[in-house]
This record gives structure tokens, C-alpha cells and sequence, in this order.
């Protein structure tokens, strides 16, 4: 259960105007404005749910998914994930709790796969019974076995994004954030990859939360959308709501971005 | 402690294979030692009685110093850790149930012993098999050896400990480079990658003495030549004991200000 109430979050921008005069004068004093990134965001995910979580870039999106995992902690407002504050309890927090950053690689680049998932079984003190059990599943159904002994530097985008996936799931997290898993994926790796993350949610039922530009995961995977622009909740409901919004025969790309359009974001 | 050990050795394991870098390394450490010793010689060789140490002290101490250079030598920064505080992977690094700091701490003390351990065997046995009073010779009995160890152990962990306050210093700057710098110019003056310390001058050497770069591979390497008379020994290692936790918790402290107000930029 994730409940966030009323979270706000705001940056500190330095701005300057371009030049060398201004440049000089930034060296004593700097014009700092608060560009908010959050405004009063309220919504609960009850377990076992994939929620689509959308918005245009700049939207607040990974605001709000640094701020469940206990990375960054908001100006105001409260928010718990299974009863815990994330930023206050953030080592219990974060052990129920994987995380998949598109574009980021949680794996070491120059060991072998396997060498990364031992570090996270130790890290996150998987029984090893349990880390065997997960492992042979994930290994079964992303076709791990070749890639397991392969330094991840080997490794094809799409190959990376398997074990990337599976490296966040070897340690059974009840939630899973999922940060653009798909990005620059060919077909059939995009495919799998949703395949999986339905079955995982089907079998395990790991609530998901699944931010992403790509509309076709969310046609694919997401019962529920949350979309949000300039920090504020926009809509929540199912694809289904939100294309019979848009109008006629649109295709949920196209719907999304005519609700872009008219929520003026 | 199983998480840090289990990293710790993760490190190490990655570390051992960088093989050509650490055969770059040997040959450019062999080279240089004999170098340095030819260099001190010449001086030695024109007026034995004013060196403030011993030829055969000094040999071994700059024989050890190229032995275990990788151990200790603050310009091989850990640019990854500094790239992941500025590009944001160190997002990952926050997403664990375990401290940065203790993450961060394993991993260096791992990355310095890999690179030392590929290199120091064969420095020491090819220093050991030059005749005296220039090559590597063993000058105090099993107790100061043991010493010598633990002062080994000691530098170790406060040069490492120097290291994450810099990088801790990432959050809170632009960019650490300039402090970098800094850092190893007045490492290599005060700590005696120049000269031994016994070679500044009055002043100098006290001050350098007490400074925490006195405490990183001047006290090992000086133990080892004998050049630290027994007494003196436990204040020394003392200082070095002072310094880590200085260090350790002024880099801790910093590192968990700065992930107070870390914002991570982009998507």
C-alpha cells in the first residue's frame, strides 16, 4: 500500500543571463528561484496494482519515484509505502524495494553478471535458499543463462535490461519501480520484458509502478494511469478512461497527447 | 559487516584484473626507485655525515614507497565514485539497505590493496636482490615488523578516509578537481613522497609531521628502515589512530549533509 498525501517538492534554480558581466556577478551573488517540481500530490496504490505513471518530461514524474525511494525528501507532505516514511526509514524502506532506472546500470560493468547479483544477495542479505529459488525463476523466464558468466560491459542493451530487471527482483521487493525499462529496447526484447513484468506481478503480486513514455507499455501492462503535468495530478483512471476523454477512435499515444494539449503542459 | 566484506571482496576481485596497468606500473616503479636511489646516492656519496638518515634507511624506505605507491598515493582518485556523485548513478547506490559511507569506504580500501597486491611482490623481490647499502633490506627485529603492519593497516585507512571526504565534498561542489589537486600537491610535500620528512627543515617537518598526510605513508615506511626509534613508535601510530577518526567521521558527516540536499537531476 502506497499512500502519498499532499507531497510537495520544490528546486532551487540558479539562474544567471549569459555573458561574462553576469558570469563575474554571479561569483558574489546568485539569483536563486524556487522552480517547483510537486504540488500537493495526493494518490494511493493499493498492493498488487501496475500503475502507469505518465506525464511530458518536466511533469514531476522523477520527483515523485526519488521521493518513494527514500532518496529525496519532499518540503511538505506526508507519504508512507507499507506503513514506512521512505526518507526517514530509508534502509528498512528500501530492502522491500527494487528499482530499475532505465538509464542508469545498477550491474558492474566489467564482472560478470553473476558477480553483481552475489554483491546483492550479501547487500540486500538474501537467505540463500530463497536468493537460489529467485534466481533459477528469473534465469527461467529473461533467458539469463548465457548472460549470467558475460561481463555486463558485453551485454546488448536488451540483454542488459534483462538482468538489470532480474538484478532488482533477487531480493522479492514488494514494490518495484520500473523508470523507462523499456528505452531503446528493439520488438522482441520490449516484448519480453512486458511479458515478464506482468507475469512477476501475476505470480508474486509486486505492485509496479511504471513510469514511461512509450504508450504501448502502458496499453500492455497498466490497469490503472496516473498522469500528472507541472507537478500536479491531471488524472487517474484506466487507459480505457482516459482514450474515451480524448474522443473518438484515438490510440492512447495520441489521446495522451491530446490531454497534454489541453491541460495546456 | 557481511554487506561491506562482501563488496570489499567484490572490489578486490575486479581489481586484480587490470593486469597491464599493474605490469605498467611495476616497470615504472623499478625504474624510478633505482633512479631516486642513484640520485640520494650521489649526495650521500659527497657528505655521509650530514643525511639525516641512513643510506640503508632510506633505500629501503624508497624501495617500499614503490613497493606499495598504489596504496597510498592520493592521485589515483576513484573517478567512478566522483562520476557517479556528478551524473546521479549514485542513485543506485541509495536505492540499498546499507550506508554509502560503509559502501564507500569498502570499495576503497578494496580498489588500493587489488592495485598494490598485483605490484608489490615484484618490486620488493627485485629491490630485495640489489646489493647494500642500496637495495631492500629488513633493519629491525619481529616486533617493529609487526609494527610496521599495523602502521601499514593504519595509513591505509586514513588515506582512504581522506579520499571519501573529498568525495563527500562532491555534493556540495561543482566540480571537487580543484580541491583534487590541492590535495595531492600538499600529500606528496607533507607526507614525504618528495623527501622522507627527515629531509625538510625545521618547522616544516614538525608541522608536516602532525598534519594528516604525516600520518599516511611517512609513519609506515619510516617504521619499516628503522628510521622511528621504538619509543617513539605508539605516539606516531597514535596520531595515525587520531587522524582516522577525524577523518572517518568528518567524511561521514559530510556525506549524509550532503544526501540531505541532494537533488538528482534528471530522469
Amino acid at each position: 500500500m502506497i499512500e502519498m498525501k499532499g507531497i510537495s517538492k520544490s528546486y532551487r534554480v540558479r539562474r544567471r543571463e549569459a555573458g561574462l558581466q553576469s558570469a563575474l556577478r554571479s561569483l558574489f551573488s546568485h539569483d536563486c528561484t524556487k522552480a517547483p517540481a510537486l504540488r500537493e500530490m495526493t494518490f494511493t496504490i493499493p498492493d498488487g496494482q501496475i500503475v502507469g505513471y505518465i506525464g511530458p518530461n518536466g511533469a514531476g514524474k522523477s520527483t515523485t519515484i526519488k521521493i518513494l525511494c527514500g532518496i529525496l525528501r519532499p518540503d511538505s507532505g506526508t507519504c508512507t509505502v507499507d506503513g514506512l516514511t521512505p526518507w526517514a526509514d530509508r534502509k528498512r524502506h528500501v530492502a522491500r524495494l527494487g528499482v530499475v532506472f532505465g538509464q542508469r546500470s545498477q550491474l558492474w560493468w566489467d564482472v560478470p553478471v553473476m558477480e553483481s547479483f552475489l554483491l546483492l544477495r550479501d547487500i540486500y542479505g538474501v537467505p540463500a535458499p530463497q536468493f537460489q529459488a529467485n534466481l533459477d525463476r528469473l534465469t527461467e523466464l529473461l533467458d539469463l543463462s548465457e548472460l549470467l558468466r558475460t561481463p555486463a560491459r558485453m551485454l546488448s542493451l536488451g540483454q542488459r535490461m534483462r538482468c538489470e530487471i532480474a538484478a532488482a527482483l533477487l531480493h522479492s521487493p514488494r514494490v518495484l519501480f520500473l523508470d523507462e525499462p523499456t528505452i531503446g529496447l528493439d520488438a522482441v526484447s520490449k516484448l519480453q520484458v512486458r511479458e515478464f513484468i506482468r507475469e512477476q506481478n501475476r505470480l508474486c503480486g509486486t505492485t509496479v509502478i511504471l513510469t514511461t513514455h512509450d504508450m504501448q507499455d502502458i496499453d500492455a501492462l497498466c490497469s490503472r494511469v496516473i498522469l500528472i503535468g507541472k507537478g500536479q495530478l491531471l488524472l487517474d483512471g484506466t487507459t480505457a478512461q482516459i482514450r474515451a476523454m480524448a474522443g473518438e477512435n484515438l490510440s492512447t499515444e495520441e489521446s495522451v497527447a491530446d490531454l497534454y494539449r489541453r491541460f495546456g503542459i | 559487516m557481511r554487506k561491506y566484506i562482501s563488496f570489499f571482496r567484490m572490489r578486490l576481485m575486479a581489481g586484480l584484473q587490470y593486469r597491464a596497468a599493474a605490469l605498467a606500473g611495476l616497470s615504472t616503479q623499478l625504474v624510478w626507485g633505482a633512479m631516486e636511489v642513484l640520485l640520494y646516492r650521489a649526495f650521500w656519496l659527497e657528505h655521509p655525515e650530514r643525511f639525516p638518515m641512513g643510506m640503508e634507511a632510506l633505500a629501503a624506505y624508497i624501495w617500499l614507497q614503490q613497493a606499495f605507491l598504489t596504496l597510498f598515493s592520493l592521485w589515483s582518485w576513484e573517478f567512478e565514485l566522483i562520476n557517479s556523485v556528478k551524473t546521479g548513478d549514485v542513485a543506485y547506490e541509495l536505492t540499498r539497505p546499507a550506508d554509502l559511507y560503509g559502501m564507500w569506504m569498502a570499495r576503497s580500501l578494496a580498489v588500493r590493496l587489488s592495485r598494490a597486491l598485483l605490484r608489490m611482490v615484484p618490486v620488493i623481490l627485485a629491490a630485495v636482490c640489489i646489493p647494500a647499502p642500496y637495495g631492500l633490506r629488513l633493519h629491525t627485529g619481529p616486533a617493529v615488523f609487526l609494527l610496521f603492519l599495523l602502521s601499514a593497516l593504519l595509513m591505509l585507512v586514513v588515506v582512504c578516509a581522506y579520499t571519501l571526504l573529498i568525495y563527500a565534498l562532491t555534493f556540495h561542489l561543482t566540480d571537487p578537481n580543484g580541491i583534487m589537486v590541492l590535495s595531492v600537491a600538499a600529500a606528496d610535500l607533507l607526507g614525504g613522497g618528495v623527501v622522507p620528512l627527515p629531509f625538510l627543515p625545521d618547522g616544516l617537518r614538525q608541522i608536516a609531521s602532525l598534519s594528516p598526510f604525516g600520518s599516511m605513508q611517512n609513519v609506515p615506511l619510516r617504521i619499516f628502515s628503522g628510521d622511528i626509534p621504538l619509543p617513539e613508535i605508539p605516539a606516531v601510530m597514535g596520531l595515525q589512530v587520531f587522524w582516522s577518526a577525524v577523518l572517518i567521521l568528518a567524511g561521514y558527516l559530510l556525506t549524509r549533509s550532503g544526501l540531505r540536499r541532494t537533488v538528482i537531476a534528471g530522469g
